[in-house]
């Protein structure tokens, strides 16, 4: 740290403990003749390469990978990994994601050797354990969902929504007419207007109501016969939840369309209410916020998706099924599957990771974790409110939305509080979303928080706020301590390097 | 209905108290007043738990012995899922907090390792596939293929023809139709020649002016190499992109990758870079594509910039073509992806590099080839496909391959994956893999079992 940001941060009451120094590419810490790995001496008789492929197949150099040792990988990823901030290390805010701890039971558990070393073709005799653990986890998840059935394959929650609108589409296609339009709110997330797309869709955009909520009587107006489902985030991307929405559910099936519901949120009602109890028909439920399997820097995920009976014929092939004698099979023999989402059987190590986690919380579990989740939430909430401008004051669940308003009186904006944060040593919530909010941040602490980092995190809010009225500056040009400041976006995307390139 | 503390849920009835005080409501319940009375449930959901480590490990393991593990036997499984290596420091790296509970880069101010991370990966795919642009990572094989014909449909305005030819991966295949169902395209298989390539002169008259895009794998799912060049000449006839499924990636080690024969996106399985099987994921799926198309495809993409201070820094770049961006225009839905598992391979391409990279490759060539001589040598198998071939291959017998292969397994051995299920015409083919894994004692003694067997 120079000596001039350390002045800049005074203010900050803790201090962030960043591998300072740039850290050079892989290929760059390269050096000819060193080696990173060994291989057993070739045993067998060693055949001419041009006897085994044609010369125009045959690879003579992978210009310009690497050459390093063991020493020299093991430090270049440790000190990369330390320009990350994460869970391990404090509150990670983002709201929508559901950053949670990722217990390392389930990281164990996902090791173990007969899961680790099964390969999916084996015969089934020899499988029954990771087959069996596929079925535990749907018969858990439809328990969690109130529904009759779940299926494992899709791996990420877009992937879920893509199948579901898929089956969605196949169901009201065997009666007849596909239909032609996917309603969604204009308060959801940017995957579910994508995924009705993949599948054949055009959507319609409802706008919400002042309550940040679904217009029931834009609604009914809405839900024609061309009108194949809504997509409905609950709670909603407020962490509102749709109070109307047995009656949602109504409207909806009174004019034969489904109600799909996006369960990024779940974690606010987990064990509290039941999706299939409210006459939603079809959920994804994200694995990586709601069970704890870790995030890791993007994924992986899995998205399974639960079904009311109507779509059960619709679910992709195979589904996991158990015989009388106790034992499991792949039922491959479903004539009306929309077919297949994914090679295999999904994410099957992120499978064994939120199995894991179910059971280390059981249904009292499942429920004081949505509590809890609330609760965190509702304390920030209440201890932000009078600082930050809350743009719609109706009662929210396991995350808050404020917005800049408060702060652009001084020409402070979200990005900028955002950027602050990190010099408190805070991850920043997600902002600008959701999009019916301008200026939005959006805090979802979870229930992994002790009382403690939340006020540390309130603490640090209120500072920035402070800090936007009395000196604005130190915020708008944040953040100060971080491996690096503010990015040239522009840059980056005008003139793409998207590769390091070996040196002529 | 009271819940009590539990040890991934810190704040205990004490904080509880001071919370809701501050709140201003007298119960947790209370926070719940919006959830419409008649749909709260009045019980805990019946599942099992809560649960101890102990009583978890004792569940858990129990059902992971009920499957058979293949590491500590000869195993010449393949498929599309190969067991090869992975370096015990990887697995040791991965479990740092640092990359194992970070999320999507979105602020890259605090995420440059993530960042740079995943340029370096995208960095050696271009290098592997001899092709300018790597994204950050899609599922896994079979949706990357899928992603890769979808760009190919984006960029061919009104072309809505594909030539697929049949020896992709049967899997890959039906992912593609359950995707395009609804989209307008046209799927046109293509089979295969007697030397297991596809079948050249049907390839050449079914590619007409409404052909967008032809798919080939090679290795091919028979275990034979494409000739990209000949593939090549048949697309350039109709300007249709050409694009390259690899499963086994360990090959670009020592077979000429598909960017060097003109092919314009490479997509396929990253799993051959040492990640563990775990029974089919997760996986990590890549693409790679000429420079021009960089701007419609799919997923993340990193890129180098600088900072306010003119430092060198990583970030997520062109993201207009995303769906958080654009919505139901975006290339793709594709949001969370398998970030941690191509950290993995970043990590193993690094690790092996230039001269590993090879060594296992040709390790691999060199013991597929023994297998396939000292079955020869028994006098009792055939192959009934005569092309090139890299590290697994087609064995036909007098006996159905589902017969043989349960002998073998009675020896101990597994013995390859049957053909039967996805191809009915080929009740006594199987294929074979065979990796750096496999010893020739290991290919000694299937010789011998096969030649017992039959």
């Amino acid at each position: 740290m120079s000596e001039k940001t350390n002045t800049e941060t005074a203010a900050a009451p803790k201090s962030t403990s960043f591998h300072n120094t740039a850290e050079e590419l892989i290929f760059e810490r390269s050096r000819t003749g060193r080696k990173g790995y060994q291989f057993p001496e070739l045993d067998v008789k060693e055949e001419m390469l041009e006897s085994l492929l044609p010369g125009s197949l045959l690879r003579e150099d992978i210009e310009g990978e690497t050459e390093v040792s063991e020493v020299d990988v093991i430090r270049h990823f440790t000190r990369l990994s330390k320009l990350n901030m994460s869970i391990d290390s404090g509150l990670y805010p983002l709201g929508s994601c559901t950053m949670k701890h990722n217990p390392r039971i389930n990281e164990a558990m996902a090791r173990r050797e007969g899961f680790a070393y099964s390969h999916p073709l084996q015969p089934e005799h020899q499988v029954q354990g990771s087959l069996e653990l596929i079925w535990q986890l749907e018969q858990t998840m439809m328990e969690i969902f109130g529904m009759p059935r779940v299926t494992l394959q899709p791996v990420a929650g877009a992937h879920g929504e893509l199948t579901g609108i898929l089956m969605v589409r196949k169901a009201l296609a065997k009666q007849g007419n596909a239909r032609k339009v996917i309603l969604i709110p204009d308060s959801a997330h940017g995957t579910n207007p994508a995924s009705a797309a993949f599948a054949g869709y055009t959507t319609k955009e409802l706008k919400s109501n002042s309550h940040g909520t679904l217009d029931l009587d834009l609604l009914e107006r809405e839900v024609t016969e061309d009108v194949a489902a809504l997509m409905l985030t609950v709670p909603n991307t407020l962490g509102v939840f749709e109070g109307q929405i047995v009656k949602i559910a109504d409207i909806l099936h009174r004019k034969g369309a489904f109600l799909y519901c996006d369960g990024a949120n779940l974690n606010a009602f987990v064990g509290v209410a039941r999706p299939g109890d409210m006459g939603i028909d079809v959920i994804h439920s994200n694995l990586h916020k709601t069970f704890s399997t870790p995030h890791g820097g993007g994924g992986p995920g899995a998205g399974p998706v639960g079904v009311a009976k109507s779509l059960v014929p619709f679910l992709p092939a195979p589904t996991i099924e158990r015989r009388d004698d106790g034992t499991f099979y792949q039922d491959f023999n479903r004539p009306d599957s929309i077919g297949r989402v994914r090679a295999w059987n999904g994410n099957f190590g992120v499978l064994v990771r939120a199995l894991t986690y179910m059971r280390s919380m059981g249904g009292e579990g499942m429920r004081r974790m949505a509590e809890i989740a609330v609760l965190n939430a509702n304390y920030i909430r209440a201890r932000l409110k009078n600082a930050y401008h809350l743009p719609y004051s109706d009662p929210s669940l396991h995350e808050v939305v404020f917005d800049d308003k408060n702060q652009l009186v001084n020409d402070v904006h979200t990005l900028d509080i955002a950027k602050r944060l990190m010099d408190f040593g805070f991850h920043p919530p997600t902002i600008y979303f959701p999009l019916i909010v301008p200026g939005a941040l959006m805090i979802e602490p979870t229930e992994s928080e002790p009382k403690e980092e939340l006020d540390a995190f309130c603490d640090a809010m209120l500072a920035i706020a402070r800090e936007a009225a009395e000196t604005p500056e130190l915020v708008k040009s944040a953040p100060h301590t971080t491996p690096v400041r503010r990015l040239d976006e522009a840059r980056a995307a005008r003139q793409p390097i998207l590769k390091w390139t070996p040196k002529a | 209905m009271e819940t009590k503390p539990m040890r991934y849920i810190p704040n205990a009835e004490q904080d509880v108290r001071e919370m809701l005080e501050t709140i201003g409501v007298d119960s947790i319940d209370r926070l719940f007043d919006s959830l419409p009375k008649d749909v709260k449930l009045d019980r805990f959901l019946d599942v099992p738990g809560p649960w101890s480590e102990i009583e978890i490990r004792r569940s858990l393991t129990t059902m992971g012995f009920r499957n058979v593990r293949v590491d500590d036997k000869p195993s010449f499984l393949g498929g599309g899922v190969y067991m090869h290596h992975q370096p015990a420091c990887i697995d040791q790296m991965l479990l740092r907090g640092e990359w194992l509970t970070a999320y999507t880069p979105y602020q890259p101010e605090v995420s440059q390792g993530t960042l740079q991370s995943i340029f370096e990966y995208q960095t050696h795919q271009s290098l592997l596939t001899g092709l300018d642009v790597a994204n950050a990572s899609l599922y896994d094989g079979s949706t990357a293929f899928v992603e890769g014909v979808l760009l190919a449909q984006r960029v061919a305005a009104k072309k809505n023809k594909v030539l697929v030819a049949k020896s992709i991966h049967p899997m890959y295949r039906e992912t593609l139709r359950t995707y395009v169902q609804n989209l307008g395209l046209e799927i046109v298989e293509i089979g295969m020649a007697a030397d297991g390539r596809v079948d050249l002169a049907a390839m050449k008259a079914a590619c007409d002016e409404r052909t967008f895009g032809i798919a080939i794998q090679s290795p091919n799912f028979f275990g034979v190499l494409e000739d990209y060049d000949a593939v090549r000449e048949i697309a350039d006839a109709a300007k249709a992109a050409k694009i390259a499924v690899v499963a086994e990636a360990s090959s670009f080690g020592i077979v000429s990758p598909p960017g060097a024969h003109g092919f314009d996106i490479a997509v396929g399985e990253g799993q051959a870079w040492g990640i563990p099987m775990s029974f089919g994921g997760p996986y990590v799926g890549f693409m790679v594509v000429r420079d021009e198309l960089k701007r419609h495809m799919p997923g993340r993409l990193v890129g180098e910039t600088i900072d306010v201070d003119g430092k060198k820094a990583y970030v997520l770049t062109l993201a207009t073509r995303e769906q958080h961006i654009r919505r139901a225009k975006a290339t793709s839905n594709i949001c969370t992806n398998q970030a941690l598992i191509a950290l993995a391979a970043n990590m193993y391409l690094s690790l092996l590099g230039r001269a590993g990279l090879r060594e296992v490759a040709s390790q691999c060539l060199q013991k597929a080839a023994y297998l396939k001589s000292k079955l020869a040598a028994t006098g009792k198998v055939e192959f009934p496909f005569s092309g090139p071939v890299y590290n697994e291959f087609t064995i036909r017998t007098k006996r159905p391959a589902r017969e043989l292969l349960a002998a073998l397994a009675g020896e101990g051995i597994l013995g390859g994956v049957a053909l039967d299920t996805w191809y009915p015409d080929r009740p006594n083919d199987y294929i074979a893999a065979v990796t750096e894994m496999n010893s020739a004692a290991d290919i000694d003694r299937y010789a011998a079992a096969i030649a017992k067997a039959l």
